[in-house]
């Protein structure tokens, strides 16, 4: 991308302002908590966000990723006192040669049979860390409080860790900025569409769906590094369960899948309301948080299937015919209207 | 061809020559998609080989073979709904041109000959059906083929809509590219086609010429029935 466009350089600019001028409002470490929250499930969503709403392969498996770069990165620091940002990589990495090993049989799947095989990977990877001994099992890992330095991630204070997420979320951004203006955004969003098409004009569906997933699985097993370093003690229940699986598709799905903002939009508007709900409603009652996600979800369904950035996107109407008010909103793809419409016509 | 039981394509042997336009009729069932998918790589036939230009497709997926210069639409027409005109014959251009700023610039030339260029920015799942018809061809030229095989372009459409369709592939086959058709509508594939390639039942039951065609025994056979067949016939004699 040799030209840069002000609109470019704005957003960029906007984004630096708002991570620099945010955790400046408040001292408290609630407060600046929620901040990092919204940087850390914004990175998860942007991730997900590239396999789940470019490509279309809703993976409610990403908690598996996450924790491959949760246990990896924390087994070399305990275990051979290796920097977590080398584990950071290394975590990366083998995430991404996993995905790759679970996208390829799975290629044939489309849809929710896709869904389900991701969803199966992630929880048979929850029982085999549950029961291997030499990563403690169900027991967990409690991070060893070393010193306060950068090249160990450990901070006594929450700021450098803002200045970490936001930085790992602006480099996620930039990968997919430049994904959805190349020819491989392209094609993913072809794959969406019509698997089929794209293979008939020359795409190697196959191939698409490998890259799109180990990308993904990369920067989702990197957010996992961050968390163990973030909160220094890892178990399986936390960084493997379901429950973040689904609160990832969340995120994208409620800030609008697809599109490389939404999945931020959807953490910074889902993440301090769980968080303040939790705070404020933990001890009334349980799951009271939930209920309120619940709702803040049901809305969005029924409102805007397309998430909250779907009220500000408007494709370009049509040249020289009357307003374009044609519904661009609910993309899934049924073929049989198709066909309905296709058979109408000939008969 | 075989699917269980039943025979889809069976003994079916032509050849399409370069520059040509060939025709493949026949009545419903008789098999002319199940040939089309044998030979763009979406079905594998059970027995049999598909040579172009001196290779055989058989076990070549559909992007591998795209890539050899061969090219099908399909006869549902599947606009990529969620991206505009020129994003959907961006898929196509993509093929030999990876740099996005190449590949739009050949699409938009590519919409301009196709006569898209005013809609490049509707989206595809907008598209009236004989637009969606036009977009498949489009799609479909972006990857610059040698070979184009069209199924069923030219179904559900007006006569007016046909005329233009018809100028299409008359087009097309000026710029050197091949041209393989199914078409049910004789009056469109008639005029244009170098030659008519009909399957019944699984079967070619004729090859030649239309204006053979049309008077061959067995494709009138094939197309009215026996009975109506015999009547007509005894009508005029």
């Amino acid at each position: 991308m040799p030209k840069i466009s002000r609109k470019t350089v704005l957003t960029v600019l906007l984004y630096l302002g708002i991570v620099a001028i945010t955790p400046l409002c408040s001292k408290a470490p609630f407060y600046r908590h929620v901040l990092i929250m919204v940087g850390l499930y914004g990175l998860l969503g942007v991730a997900w966000n590239i396999m789940g709403g470019y490509t279309g392969l809703y993976s409610f498996g990403q908690s598996a990723y996450f924790g491959i770069g949760a246990y990896t990165s924390t087994m070399l620091l305990v275990k051979a006192g290796v920097s977590p940002w080398i584990g950071m990589i290394c975590g990366g990495i083998l995430a991404a040669i996993v995905a790759a090993g679970v996208a390829y049989p799975c290629s044939r799947l489309r849809g929710p049979y896709f869904t389900i095989a991701s969803q199966a990977v992630a929880r048979t990877f929850q029982i085999l860390m549950t029961n291997w001994d030499y990563v403690e099992g169900a027991i967990g890992i409690p991070l060893p409080l070393m010193a306060d330095t950068w090249w160990l991630m450990q901070f006594k204070g929450k700021m450098p860790y803002h200045i970490i997420i936001f930085s790992l979320l602006g480099i996620a951004i930039l990968v997919c900025y430049y994904i959805e203006r190349s020819r491989t955004g392209y094609y993913f969003r072809a794959i969406r569409d019509s698997e089929e098409v794209a293979s008939s004009l020359g795409i190697d569906t196959v191939r698409q769906r490998i890259i799109a997933a180990m990308v993904s699985a990369f920067f989702t097993a990197v957010a996992g590094t961050f968390y163990a370093q973030y909160v220094l003690y890892i178990d399986p229940e936390s960084v493997t369960q379901h429950a973040l699986s689904i609160e990832i598709v969340m995120v994208a799905a409620v800030g609008g899948a697809g599109t490389i903002w939404g999945p931020v939009l959807g953490a910074a508007i889902l993440m301090p309301i769980s968080q303040y709900a939790r705070a404020l409603l933990g001890g009334a009652g349980r799951g009271i948080d939930l209920i309120l996600y619940g709702i803040i979800i049901m809305l969005i369904a029924v409102v805007r299937p397309t998430g909250i950035l779907g009220f500000f996107q408007r494709k370009p109407a049509i040249e020289g015919e009357g307003g374009d008010d044609i519904g661009t909103t609910i993309t899934a793809s049924t073929g049989t209207d198709d066909e309905v419409r296709g058979s109408a016509g000939q008969s | 061809m075989r699917f269980g039981g039943l025979l889809a394509n069976h003994d079916v042997t032509f050849d399409i020559y370069p520059g040509e336009i060939v025709g493949l009729i026949g009545p419903n069932g008789a098999g002319k998609t199940t040939l089309f998918n044998c030979i763009s790589g979406f079905l594998h036939p059970t027995e049999g080989s598909v040579l172009f230009k001196g290779e055989n497709l058989i076990g070549l997926k559909p992007h591998e073979i795209c890539h050899r210069g061969l090219v099908r639409t399909f006869q549902i027409t599947q606009p990529l709904r969620d991206m505009t005109v020129l994003e959907n014959v961006m898929i196509g251009t993509f093929c030999r041109h990876p740099q996005t700023s190449q590949a739009r610039e050949k699409a938009l030339a590519i919409l301009e000959t196709t006569g898209m260029w005013p809609k490049r920015h509707q989206m595809g799942g907008e598209l009236t059906i004989p637009d969606r018809k036009r977009l498949e061809i489009a799609r479909a030229l972006g990857t610059e083929p040698d070979l184009l095989i069209l199924d069923e372009a030219m179904a559900g459409l007006n006569p007016t809509e046909i005329q233009d369709a018809i100028e299409l592939v008359k087009n097309i086959q000026a710029q050197g590219i091949t041209l393989f058709i199914i078409e049910h509508v004789m009056e469109a594939i008639m005029p244009i086609a170098d030659r008519i390639v009909v399957l019944d039942a699984g079967r070619l039951i004729a090859e030649g010429p239309p204006s053979e065609i049309v008077r061959n025994e067995r494709v009138i056979e094939a197309y009215l029935g026996e009975g109506r067949h015999a009547k007509r016939k005894q009508h005029s004699s």
